[in-house]
């Protein structure tokens, strides 16, 4: 789930409230579901559990909205981390892919989202290979050249997108 | 190593199609060269097959220098060495399937019997000797391209070059050609450079060149041996 490395992602360049945090989520990922108050606290609760972010500061006595998070070193560490990996390639997981590239464009420089999409970009060519293989090998049952079929149209979707986002990426160098 | 070719650059007046690409191919290897268009692929296949002639570099067939080649020589080398498969099929319209397929062959001297008994034997490969007597307008754009294929392959070529070869067909027809091309060319051990724009067309290929304004794209992938400098072109 990428819900907690886009909240880490929001909190890198500095403490937020939750509310603020849930607004831009909302604002960067504009097609993703807009986040639930409710899930942004059960995330926040699980990544302070887990030492990757604390309470920052607490304006007067209140509820949870009043208190800012901020990113620890550990979290710090595993945004790093998440940015780096690559996705399995496997149909659906574009809206991870996406996640992935918006945060690391407002975490990191556009270096890293191009080395990001190129690493992605190569797993998902190797995966679209490998499915045709076995598309094209005379026994394949007609079962499996379906789902193979059904996969390779929505890797061949993923790979334009990550391409055009490449070419974004790279299109204005320099500027930042 | 088959094929190579190192430092081509090649213009047509202003517009530098080719800035400097190297790549290699193995015997028996399928390379895909892909890029957006524009990027320079058709040029790259042209000019690996002898069809033009780059201003700089090197095309090195085995022990051959291509582009040193006169004009008779690259078309020797074409007619016995190479075969081509282009978008739309070329077939000579007023011949027949068989007709076509047998071309070849008859213009390098073969004798007519021993062509045809050549050409059904490639049309029933490519599942498509049913239309032997056909001519290419009676039958659909998949088959044409699977009849052209034929024509391309019926020489046994060492290298065969496929610029975009079913780009004008649906996916199904598609993939037909493009099993029997890999197919084909696997049980001949013959070199397939195919030049696409489409990620699902490279996936049949070993290897991919991705090319970007005239040069080896340094974030593509496959080898990007040491084609000159990138030079920050925006796009
Ligand atoms: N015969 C020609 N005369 C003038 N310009 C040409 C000629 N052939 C190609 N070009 C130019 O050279 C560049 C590379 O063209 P090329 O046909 O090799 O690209 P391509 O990658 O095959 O593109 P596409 O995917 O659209 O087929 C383009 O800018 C093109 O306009
Ligand atoms: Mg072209």
């Amino acid at each position: 789930m990428s819900t907690s490395h886009v909240l880490l992602g929001l909190l890198a360049s500095g403490p937020r409230h939750g509310y603020d945090l849930k607004r831009a989520h909302d604002e960067r990922l504009p097609r993703a579901r807009p986040l639930a108050f409710g899930q942004v606290y059960t995330t926040l609760g699980r990544l302070e559990r887990d030492g990757l972010v604390r309470a920052a500061a607490q304006e007067r006595a209140g509820g949870p909205d009043r208190t800012a998070y901020e990113i620890t070193q550990p979290g710090r560490a595993e945004l790093v981390a998440w940015l780096g990996a690559v996705e399995p390639p496997a149909p659906y997981v574009t809206s991870t892919l996406l996640a992935k590239v918006v945060v690391a464009l407002m975490v990191a420089d556009r270096a890293h989202a191009r080395e990001y999409l190129i690493a992605q970009r190569a797993a998902h060519t190797a995966r679209l290979r490998e499915l045709t293989a076995r598309k094209t090998d005379p026994g394949a049952a007609l079962g499996a050249v379906i789902a193979a079929d059904f996969a390779i149209a929505h890797l061949d979707a993923d790979l334009r997108w990550l391409q055009t986002t490449l070419d974004r990426v790279g299109a204005t160098n320099g500027e930042q | 190593m088959i094929l190579q070719c190192r430092g081509l650059v090649r213009s047509y007046g202003p517009t530098q199609a080719l800035r400097g690409v190297a790549m290699a191919v193995d015997e028996g290897e399928i390379l895909a060269v892909t890029g957006p268009s524009g990027c320079g692929k058709s040029t790259l296949l042209h000019c690996l097959a002898g069809i033009t002639r780059p201003d700089a570099g090197e095309v090195i067939y085995r022990d051959q220098r291509v582009d040193l080649l006169s004009e008779a020589g690259r078309a020797r080398l074409r007619r016995t060495e190479f075969g081509v498969l282009f978008q739309f099929g070329q077939l000579v319209a007023e011949l027949t399937a068989a007709e076509n397929v047998a071309l070849p062959l008859l213009l390098a001297g073969t004798g007519r019997r021993e062509a045809r008994t050549a050409a059904l034997s490639w049309l029933d490969r490519l599942g498509v000797a049913d239309l032997a007597e056909k001519r290419p307008g009676e039958v659909s754009g998949g088959q044409q391209q699977r009849v052209a294929l034929g024509r391309a392959l019926v020489t046994e070529p060492r290298v065969l070059y496929a610029d975009e070869p079913t780009g004008a067909l649906d996916t199904l027809a598609g993939e037909q050609v493009l099993g029997h091309m890999v197919r084909l060319a696997r049980e001949q051990r013959t070199t397939v450079v195919l030049v696409t724009h489409d990620a699902r067309v490279a996936a049949y290929a070993d290897r991919e060149l991705a090319l970007r304004d005239g040069v080896a794209d340094p974030t593509g992938l496959g080898l990007n041996a040491s084609a000159g400098r990138h030079a920050g072109s925006a796009r």
